[in-house]
This record gives structure tokens, C-alpha cells and sequence, in this order.
């Protein structure tokens, strides 16, 4: 039988996530977008917040609704085939050499590049980041690579 | 890369203004030490001495939800009473307090506790007598220590029948200190 994890009180849930998660807002977005982008998040995380049934992937479950906040605005702002403003500073230098071409991918395929090689984030938590199952997060992910490597060649 | 400031000031202004949060905390500095104070959107549900802020957050989140966020604006209020209280230009708190979460007896004794007017001090058994039930001084003793608005909702205006401090969750210094600024203190 699994154990219940108690949920933490959200200030500690969101300090312990709002540095990464503005950061994979300003990967996705580029940093103005991701100001309003970074808000939504958190507040749609904030009303959802009592609904939570236990705490076993908090940390998936902020990357899910920022993901999906950042598909949105993408939709909403970006034209296809825009490539977002990126940040300058990136602890990740071999990503970093990719991250301008990742821009162009589809939103999905992005994120889970995203996710994958510029936060090492497990394909379980990829998919629950984006709301799929752990088979299809492999292949947005390798699809996406597939897809830059065409670019690079 | 970490949040930018204002960035997190407005988030958490935001969250505090759309009505989400089932608590909001902040801390603040007092003659008596740093304060930890918390609202519910009923009132002022914590002043806390010597704040240990993991084991705070952990009794808000059991009291009142797990929305739990340190955003200072819903404090505003209860801050600057607290100032004007410290400054002496203040007798009586107006802000809201909210003692939902309490037991019955508890909120009884608190609630009867929030006559006792400043500058003046009541007894344990007093304040028993009171609320109707005289032979549970003790059982008082115990909602007063438990107390969780204190200078708010005036603990330290309750002593023993001898007139001595006999004791304060905060510490007697503390009591002592708060019956001085009340000129209250016994001889």
C-alpha cells in the first residue's frame, strides 16, 4: 500500500518550485510572456490547490499547468513558426546551443525537449507534465529531436 | 535564474486579491521581538513570538487549509495597530479576529477574555467565574496558554489571584513587559 504524502502548505510548494518553473516559462516563452505566463501558473495551481488527493508529484504536476499555461499563450500570442525571445542566461551550455531551434518545434514536442534535455526531468514526470502517457512523452520527445536534428543537418 | 522580486510581490498580492488563500502570513518586528502574523479573510487567526516558520505554516495549513501563502497585504491592518499599540497610541485592537478553528471552550474563554480593557488584570479564577464555570481556573490557564492571536487578544492581562504573572506562552519578560507598556504593572 502507497502512503499518503501529506500536502505541504503552498508557500512551501511554490518556493520550492517558482525559480524553475519562471525558468522553463522564460525557455518556453521568452521572459515578458512568461511574467504574465508565471502568474497564471501559479494561481491556477493556488485555486486547484485544496483539490490535490496527495503529494507525490507536486513538482510534475507545477511543470503540467505551466506547460499547458504556456501552450495557451503561445496559441494566443505567437503566430506559427515564431521564434520567442529567448533568455540569456542558461546554466545548461550544451542545451543552450539547441535551445534557439527547440523554438520552432510544435508546443508539445518543445516541452518535452525542453523538459528532457535542458531539466532532466524523468519521462514519468514529462508525462505528467503533459498530461499524457509515459510512452507518448518519449515519442514527443524523440520526435522533437528527430525534428531538430533534420534543422542542424 | 530566480524569480524575479517584483514578480513575486505581485503574485502574491495577486493571490491575496483574488480571495485564494486560506491564510496569509508575514512577519514583522516588535519591541517584544519579530512577529509572525496570519489572516483568514474572517480576521487575525495568528501572532506568534519567536516564530519557528516551518512548524507555523504546518499549524496553519491543519487549522485552516493549505493555502498558505506569506503575502503582507492582508496583515496591513493588524501591522499598524500593532505599531500604534507599541507606541502607546493605541488601547484597543479594531481589527477582526478569527477563533473559527478553536475548540468551543477555548473561543468561550478568549472571546470573554476581549473584555478585559487595557491597563487593567483579571484573575484565572475571575475570568472562570465569568464565563459560568468558577472551578475551572485551571482549564482556563490552559485556553489562555494556547492562545493563538496573544497581545491581540490580551492573555497578558490575566494573573493570578496572589497578583503574581504566574506565566505567558511568550515568556514572563514578555508579560511583564506588555502589562509595563499598559501601566498595569503591580506593584
Amino acid at each position: 500500500m502507497m502512503e499518503a504524502v501529506a500536502i505541504p502548505p503552498f508557500e512551501r510548494f511554490y518556493s520550492e518550485t517558482r525559480d524553475e518553473i519562471w525558468r522553463y516559462l522564460v525557455r518556453l516563452l521568452g521572459r515578458e510572456a512568461a511574467e504574465d505566463a508565471f502568474q497564471e501558473t501559479f494561481l491556477r495551481a493556488l485555486r486547484a490547490y485544496p483539490r490535490l488527493k496527495h503529494a507525490r508529484h507536486l513538482r510534475a504536476w507545477a511543470y503540467t499547468i505551466a506547460t499547458r499555461v504556456a501552450v495557451d499563450e503561445r496559441r494566443r500570442h505567437a503566430p506559427a513558426g515564431t521564434i520567442p525571445e529567448l533568455a540569456a542566461e542558461d546554466p545548461r551550455p550544451a542545451f543552450s546551443e539547441l535551445e534557439h531551434l527547440a523554438g520552432e518545434l510544435p508546443a508539445r514536442e518543445r516541452a518535452a525537449v525542453v523538459l528532457r534535455y535542458g531539466y532532466d526531468l524523468p519521462y514519468t514526470d514529462i508525462a505528467a507534465a503533459l498530461g499524457s502517457s509515459e510512452e507518448a512523452a518519449r515519442q514527443a520527445t524523440s520526435s522533437g529531436v528527430r525534428r531538430l536534428r533534420r534543422r542542424i543537418t | 535564474m530566480t524569480v524575479p522580486t517584483e514578480l513575486d510581490r505581485v503574485f502574491r498580492a495577486r493571490a491575496a486579491a483574488e480571495g485564494a488563500l486560506d491564510v496569509a502570513y508575514d512577519f514583522t518586528d516588535s519591541p517584544v521581538g519579530q512577529l509572525l502574523l496570519a489572516a483568514t479573510d474572517r480576521g487575525v487567526c495568528r501572532v506568534s513570538f519567536d516564530p519557528d516558520p516551518d512548524l507555523e505554516l504546518e499549524r496553519l495549513a491543519r487549522a485552516h487549509g493549505v493555502r498558505v501563502l506569506r503575502s503582507p497585504d492582508p496583515l496591513t491592518e493588524v501591522r499598524r495597530e500593532l505599531d500604534e499599540y507599541f507606541d502607546a497610541k493605541r488601547r484597543e485592537f479594531d481589527v477582526a479576529v478569527d477563533l473559527e478553528s478553536l475548540p468551543g471552550f477555548q473561543r468561550l474563554v478568549l472571546t470573554e477574555l476581549q473584555g478585559v480593557p487595557y491597563g487593567r488584570t483579571d484573575t484565572y479564577g475571575g475570568l472562570a467565574a465569568r464565563i459560568g464555570r468558577p472551578r475551572a481556573a485551571r482549564a482556563v490557564g490552559g485556553a489562555l496558554n494556547r492562545n493563538p492571536v496573544p497581545i491581540v487578544v490580551p492573555c497578558h492581562r490575566v494573573v493570578g489571584a496572589s497578583g503574581s504573572l504566574v506565566g505567558y506562552a511568550g515568556g514572563l519578560e514578555r508579560k511583564e513587559k506588555l502589562l509595563a507598556l499598559e501601566g498595569a504593572l503591580l506593584g
